[in-house]
């Protein structure tokens, strides 16, 4: 432990920060990095997160019942993911791995030299493992908005094919006032052009957010007091209001 | 059973609950937990009855608004039984991984752009309107827990905010920072022996 805060201290010093989640994205990316490299440091902020699940239990409040329900009824269209397969194949990692077990990290600080030899490619691996996981969270936490949507128990669906024949769907739930965007066959936009998507409020186009290729996106905005749903190319960035005739519109449910 | 059960349905909605669940109960929250993650929906109910309360109070607590937390705090229960089978128990108590999902997803909400937009607002309205130390005072008075009342009294004033303001308020290091006119490095340094100091006040390992 010794041995970190003599190197890390100024790093070291924002496992409180970390652990409150009170770091802006880059630094939480960067220290996220450093923990893999920093027993200590984990060790710290797994006991600093179990400190703060206690301020979390010293206002804990009775949520509404019909949030039971919902939460019950929402897993059944919910996938549970897969538990966490080692990479196999990765001798680099498998030192990582031995890293981050705590018991050892004095015989590994002994064989300093061995560290030395290896440290480079183990930074450069975490830092790949680490971009992936970056990524894949990215993903994740899309996926879950989107699923959230989805998954809610009064989502309805309406679909639409663009002239380009890409085929679109919108599903939109009342009660979480959102909807999502899916697209499969959707063209390149071109260059310095982007996808947008618009809200139509009875006529008027509330934007609605931006796409650039496939996929499931959850739109910005709610979806209350929209009639459909519209698909427009637009210059990168975005417009106020659409500049193109829309490719396709949809017309929501009641 | 009653009393490990804060988030039941029997239990009042928005009433505070007594102080989250108690420590014996963590190897049952674990048995819990292996058993949803293999799928196991009846498993599943009683973490929800466990721990949907700290999960509720918590966000409640950094989003404010009402049907905005119910969202947030449905979201995180889902998330639990989606990655169920991701929970490491070696490296803390299923409560400590719920509590820290819920307070990202909190955070991650009052943080997009609109809110950060609408929360500066606030913000400056806030610290025109009143005195910065009334901020955590608020907070600290409003905590069910004897323990951690007792504990946050042994704390500095200013490692005392920095804890309440990030952890309860969403803030950044650098908001709280501006919030308490403090430099950026006295505020990491007080977050972090802040947390030590109620750490072991508190007693708390993993």
């Amino acid at each position: 432990m010794k041995h970190d805060m003599k190197h890390d201290a100024e790093l070291h010093t924002l496992t409180g920060a970390y652990a409150l989640h009170a770091l802006a994205p880059a630094e939480h990316e960067v220290f996220g990095e450093h923990l893999g490299d920093c027993p200590s440091c984990r060790q710290e902020v797994a006991e600093f997160s179990a400190t703060a699940a206690r301020l979390a239990g010293a206002v804990a409040l009775a949520p509404p019942a019909r949030m039971r329900d919902a939460v019950l009824h929402g897993i059944d269209s919910v996938r549970q993911l897969p538990p966490p397969v080692p990479a196999a194949g990765r001798q680099p990692m498998t030192f990582t791995a031995i890293l981050r077990r705590k018991a050892i990290t004095l015989a590994i600080a002994a064989s300093i030299a061995a560290a030395a030899v290896l440290g480079g490619v183990t930074v450069r691996q975490n830092r790949l493992a680490e971009e992936a996981r970056q990524q894949a969270q990215a993903s994740e936490r899309r996926l879950q908005d989107v699923s959230a949507v989805v998954a809610a128990s009064d989502a309805r669906t309406v679909r639409g094919r663009t002239p380009g024949g890409a085929t679109t769907s919108v599903v939109s739930s009342t009660s979480r006032n959102r909807a999502v965007f899916m697209a499969a066959g959707l063209s390149d936009p071109g260059a310095g052009r982007t996808y947008q998507l618009w809200f139509d409020d009875h006529g008027a186009m509330r934007p609605a957010g931006l796409l650039t290729r496939d996929g499931a996106t959850l739109m910005e905005g709610g979806v209350q007091g929209a009639s459909g749903v519209g698909l427009t190319v637009e210059p990168a960035g975005g417009s106020a209001r659409p500049t193109t005739r829309p490719l396709m519109l949809l017309a929501l449910p009641d | 059973m009653r009393r490990t059960d804060p988030g039941g349905p029997s239990a009042p909605t928005g009433q505070p609950l007594p102080f989250g669940v108690p420590d014996t109960a963590a190897p049952r929250l674990e048995e819990l937990m292996s058993r949803v993650a293999r799928g196991d929906k009846d498993a599943f109910s009683a973490l929800y009855d466990a721990l949907s309360g700290i999960v509720f109070g918590l966000v409640v607590r950094v989003v404010r608004n009402r049907a905005q937390s119910e969202e947030v705090a449905q979201e995180v229960m889902i998330d639990l039984w989606r990655q169920a089978a991701r929970y490491r128990p070696d490296q803390g108590s299923v409560l400590s991984w719920a509590a820290t999902l819920a307070h990202r997803r909190a955070v991650d909400r009052v943080r997009s752009a609109q809110a950060a937009i609408n929360r500066e607002q606030d913000q400056a309205a806030r610290q025109q309107a009143r005195p910065f130390d009334e901020v955590a005072e608020q907070v600290e008075t409003r905590l069910e827990s004897e323990q951690v009342r007792r504990c946050m009294r042994g704390l500095t004033e200013i490692q005392r905010q920095a804890v309440t303001l990030a952890y309860y308020q969403g803030l950044t290091y650098r908001e709280v920072a501006e919030t308490l006119r403090t430099p950026l490095p006295t505020i990491k340094t007080r977050m972090r022996d802040g947390l030590i100091r109620l750490r072991d006040c508190m007693g708390v390992t993993t």
